[in-house]
């Protein structure tokens, strides 16, 4: 899968964007989002608080609790802030 | 009329609202964003998620278009590097009689705020930045749609 950094949370990683090997037993975007904490040092500061992070599957903003499916894109980042 | 236009070029509000005056509706209301100076703020900075953020403009415009007879909308973002009194979002919606474009610019701007993926870092004048935070008053304006 691909996940795509944005904002304050691309920076605390490091990265816009990484390919990543889904877990057989990551199947919610939370359980995805806990283990690639596990990534680095980086990764885990970036997405300790979960409550201060938003997501997009393949493009569409979805909760902590959506099924991972056949999603091909993950986006993390921080509430927006556009307009 | 339906447009959607992300733009790394200066915008100029009466270019971006001109399309929705040939429409032979009575009514045209717009909101333009305008970099203002919070706190020393000598710029703002805007990132976005090419791709989704136009999905998500136009999807706006496809919900106010279901919910008010409207003949047009438009919005029009800046993204990059955006100097001070610059404009930043254009939204214009035009109808036969003033409430339904009012009403429907209202609800562009307040879910372009919520719902579509854009960051805003601010530039001070002392060389420093940092993320714009959300509002929570941004949330409430927003759910005065739902």
């Amino acid at each position: 899968m691909k996940l795509v950094y944005f904002a304050s949370v691309r920076e605390a990683i490091g990265l816009s964007s990484e390919e990543y090997d889904v877990p057989q037993d990551a199947c919610t975007v939370g359980d995805l989002v806990a283990r690639i904490s596990a990534r680095s040092q980086a990764h885990a500061c970036a997405l300790q608080d979960l409550s201060r992070l938003r997501f997009a599957l393949d493009q569409n903003m979805v909760a902590g609790d959506t099924l991972l499916g056949t999603a091909q894109e993950l986006a993390i980042f921080p509430p927006v802030t556009g307009g | 009329m339906k447009h959607v236009r992300i733009s790394s070029a200066a915008i100029r509000p009466d270019q971006e609202l001109a399309a929705l005056e040939g429409l032979g509706g009575g009514a045209l209301a717009s909101f333009t964003g305008i970099v203002r100076d919070d706190g020393g703020v000598t710029a703002i900075e805007l990132e976005h998620y090419p791709g989704m953020t136009e999905a998500s403009l136009y999807r706006l415009i496809e919900a106010a278009t279901a919910r008010w007879a409207l003949l047009g909308a438009v919005i029009t973002h800046r993204v990059g590097i955006i100097p001070l009194g610059a404009p930043v979002v254009v939204v214009g919606a035009a109808s036969l009689h003033r409430a339904e474009a009012l009403e429907a610019t209202a609800f562009l701007i307040d879910r372009l705020k919520t719902d579509a993926p854009f960051w805003k870092r601010a530039h001070y004048a002392d060389g420093t930045a940092q993320w714009v935070e959300a509002k929570a008053s941004d949330e409430v304006r927003a759910e005065r749609w739902v």
